[in-house]
């Protein structure tokens, strides 16, 4: 047994602590010394990043916790390739003041630009241009593994399946070193943004049907507490780059300029939840009411659009002490029905919800685990306090399951481990390289052991009893 | 492991054939509870639950003889329960024995069983499971302590006192494991109709089972440390500690 000292992990949804040895390794070869020689006594071991992830993802339970932020540099950008090298424990934030005056923006970007280039490999994450440029995985050139059996470079052409299980494997194939992205040349650092408002669900989607190719980015932000006729009524924004050519005339001379803004924090955790119906519904109202109906044509700073959350540091603490989960799923084009039923149950359950963000997804990436499939996503945010939450939360997951659809594991705090075989249907596929990558059950984070993703020895003893 | 809503996969019960944990147990195997230790005295009560328990989903029901007042048997047990279950998610004390109050018939020997029954093995024992769950990186300890702890009266005083020195025990111990990833929750029944009370007049407020076990699974799902059942008794006793001992004495009957 290892003796010392731990700290208390959770995730971004502040929901399941549990407390871990941490080490920080400086550099890679600190880090294969730790993994090759080091992990003696800890049992198992889990990669952190920025610990965005919603729930239990980025923990290990009495083992070891390997945070990734001191590999953080930048080490090569190709601009012939329009390619960048960089270490896995670089936050996208800290890419972006690299690359963005450079002339290059990210392929994928998630919410949040406070998340580790490893993180969001391991997500394989997605952004508001799914439906025209796929997941993270579809951008990574190489990546460098270091797992328990061994250093090893991969990718799309090099070590397909090691690559491919890596690409939303949560971590549990090794941990990522480097890799090398490609990156999408830019003209300005501008996009031009249009705005409208979708009166209920039905008009919703098919405004976001309708020739998805037009906008690069789109999403919509959903009303989670309306309901009856209003049910899914939702504000579209959807944006394109901004070419030079769209820029007022005084900004032509300096298209790209780019600093991340500043960041306020919440002083405290407030002892409750801020965040309840009465408060999300009237927040929601105006908001609604504040949107335009249709505009046309606005310029936006990447920070606004693309990370409007992220100036407030962490926000995740007004949802108060028993924290908050992010449901997000996806389901087939074809199961509107199930998306409908979805939001039905959760508005009529009063399920406190800020804007639920629904978009869609084009065709599935190659990870076995990786999430984004072809249909439509919806993602909301919910206070575990609310009393019958996790009864609601079971039935829409079978609704989920039942229409082909998945749940979200960079999410999930909560979902049932039965469950996983259907959502993740090549799942088998995916333990059989991550068996080979570590054979003994080193890599094992609290959503693994929860969900049994990885090898579950401990749970299956036979019943015994001493009469 | 237990999840964000607080709901367990694996349980060991002291106490298993207890109406309450019974209860718990009932409400826990449709979520997410898979295994479970039940130990107890009697065997055959806990068989009995264990089949019911299998009835409503629970995959694998391990029963265990232990009499929690046999210290030297308590760290054997927890070692074995571990080795049963992998990882420990819930330890519900659920054991406990009224006895008699009745000055008269209280020998010596009367008392220290009760108190090693109802204070001295269940606090040894949560604390060598308490000490694997710092060591598991987590870990929930549910202890049932009563409202007759809370201020001791004259018709029960010796199995009040025995609870008022678990409750704080258990209460000390939560602040002790801030930090750890291990919490507690102390829970305080008034009077509940099980078998315990079976034949008794029921006392102000009175519940059932299932209500305190609901009571009990909301406390996993909000992290609660103390739960009151019914929640207006906290405020009942808030009152009635300051009562002066005369009226106390009439009262407590
Ligand atoms: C406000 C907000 C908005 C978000 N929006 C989106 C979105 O639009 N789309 C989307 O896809 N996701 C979104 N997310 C989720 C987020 O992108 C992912 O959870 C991402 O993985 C977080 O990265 P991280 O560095 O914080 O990783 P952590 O949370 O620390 O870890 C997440 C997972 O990555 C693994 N990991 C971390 N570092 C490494 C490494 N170096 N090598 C191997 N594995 C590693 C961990 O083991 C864990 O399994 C959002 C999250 C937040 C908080
Ligand atoms: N009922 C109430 O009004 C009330 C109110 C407040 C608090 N409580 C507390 O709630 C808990 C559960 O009570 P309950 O009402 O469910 O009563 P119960 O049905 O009588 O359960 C008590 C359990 O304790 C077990 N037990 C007794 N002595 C033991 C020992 N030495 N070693 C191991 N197990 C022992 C019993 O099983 P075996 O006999 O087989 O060992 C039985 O399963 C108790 O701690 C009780 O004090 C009850």
């Amino acid at each position: 047994m290892n003796s010392g000292p731990r700290r208390l992990f959770a995730g971004w949804g502040r929901a399941t602590w549990t407390s871990a040895h941490v080490a920080a390794p400086a550099n890679q070869a600190e880090l294969e010394h730790l993994v090759f020689e080091g992990l003696e006594g800890f049992g198992r071991f889990v990669p952190r990043g920025l610990g965005r992830a919603y729930g239990d993802a980025a923990q290990c339970a009495g083992g070891l916790v390997i945070d990734c932020r001191g590999l953080r540099s930048v080490i090569d950008v190709d601009h012939e390739r329009a390619e960048v090298r960089a270490s896995a424990g670089i936050s996208f934030d800290e890419l972006l003041e690299f690359i963005v005056p450079q002339g290059y923006f990210l392929p994928v970007t998630p919410g949040t630009r406070f998340v580790t280039l490893g993180g969001a490999i391991a997500s394989d994450v997605h952004g508001k241009n799914h439906h025209v440029d796929g997941s993270l995985g579809a951008h990574l050139k190489r990546l460098c593994l270091v797992t328990p059996t061994g250093v090893l470079e991969c990718g799309p052409q090099v070590r397909r399946e090691e690559f491919e299980a890596t690409c939303g494997g949560m971590g549990m194939t090794g941990v990522v070193v480097e890799a090398t992205l490609r990156l999408l040349p830019i003209e300005s650092s501008w996009v031009v943004v249009d705005t409208e408002r979708a009166s209920d669900l039905d008009a919703c989607l098919s405004l976001l049907s309708a020739d998805p190719a037009k906008y690069r980015y789109s999403v919509a932000w959903v009303d989670g507490l309306a309901q009856g006729k209003r049910l899914g009524r939702s504000v579209l924004t959807r944006a394109n780059h901004a070419s030079v050519a769209e820029l007022p005339e005084r900004w032509q001379r300096q298209p790209i300029s780019y600093r991340a803004p500043r960041v306020v924090k919440v002083p405290f955790s407030p002892p409750f939840s801020f965040l309840n119906p009465a408060t999300v519904s009237a927040f929601n109202e105006m908001w609604f009411r504040k949107a335009p109906r249709k505009r046309e044509r606005r310029l936006e700073q990447f920070a606004s659009f693309f990370y409007p959350l992220d100036g407030v540091g962490n926000w995740n603490l007004l949802y108060g002490p028993r924290g908050f989960t992010q449901y997000q799923f996806v389901v087939p084009f074809g199961a509107e029905q199930a998306l409908e039923k979805v939001l039905e149950k959760l508005s009529t359950g009063r399920v406190a919800s800020f804007l639920a963000v629904l978009k869609s997804f084009g065709p599935a990436g190659t990870g076995p685990l990786s999430f984004p499939t072809e249909g439509w996503t919806l993602a909301l945010d919910i206070p575990l306090a609310t009393p019958g939450l996790p009864q609601l939360l079971d039935e829409l997951d079978l609704l989920v399951a039942g229409a082909g659809g998945r749940i979200y594991f960079s999410k999930d705090a909560r979902m049932r481990p039965e469950l996983v075989q259907a959502m993740y249907p090549r799942l088998a596929e995916w333990q059989a390289v991550q068996g080979r990558l570590d054979p003994t059950g080193l890599l094992v984070s609290d959503l693994a052991l929860r969900l049994g993703l990885t090898r579950r020895e401990s749970l299956r003893h036979p019943e015994t009893s001493d009469k | 492991m237990i999840d964000g809503t607080g709901m367990p996969e694996t349980a060991v019960v002291i106490g298993g054939s207890s109406d309450i944990a019974a209860a718990v147990l009932k409400l826990l195997a449709p979520r997410r509870l898979r295994s479970v230790v039940l130990a107890g005295r009697s065997l055959e009560n806990l068989v009995q639950v264990g089949n019911d328990l299998r009835g409503v989903g629970l995959q694998s029901v391990h029963c265990r003889h232990l009499d929690v007042a046999a210290t030297a048997s308590l760290a054997p047990f927890t070692a074995e329960a571990v080795g049963i279950l992998g990882q420990v998610d819930l330890v519900l004390v659920a054991a406990g024995q009224l006895g008699t109050s009745v000055l008269e018939d209280l020998g010596a020997e009367d008392v220290s069983s009760l108190v090693a029954t109802n204070f001295a093995g269940p606090a040894a024992l949560v604390t060598e499971f308490a000490k694997y769950m710092v060591h598991q990186g987590y870990g929930r300890v549910v202890v049932l302590s009563s409202v007759a702890g809370v201020r001791t009266r004259k018709a029960n005083f010796v199995y009040g006192s025995t609870k008022a020195g678990l409750d704080g025990f258990a209460t000390g111990l939560s602040d002790a494991l801030a930090g750890t990833g291990v919490t507690v929750n102390v829970v305080r029944p008034g009077f509940v109709s099980t078998k315990m009370t079976a034949g008794m007049k029921p006392a102000v407020f009175p519940v059932d089972a299932q209500a305190v076990a609901r009571a009990i699974v909301r406390g996993l799902e909000t992290g609660q440390q103390v739960t009151w059942v019914p929640p207006k008794l906290r405020y009942l006793f808030a009152v009635l500690r300051l009562l002066p001992s005369p009226l106390w004495r009439r009262l407590g009957g």
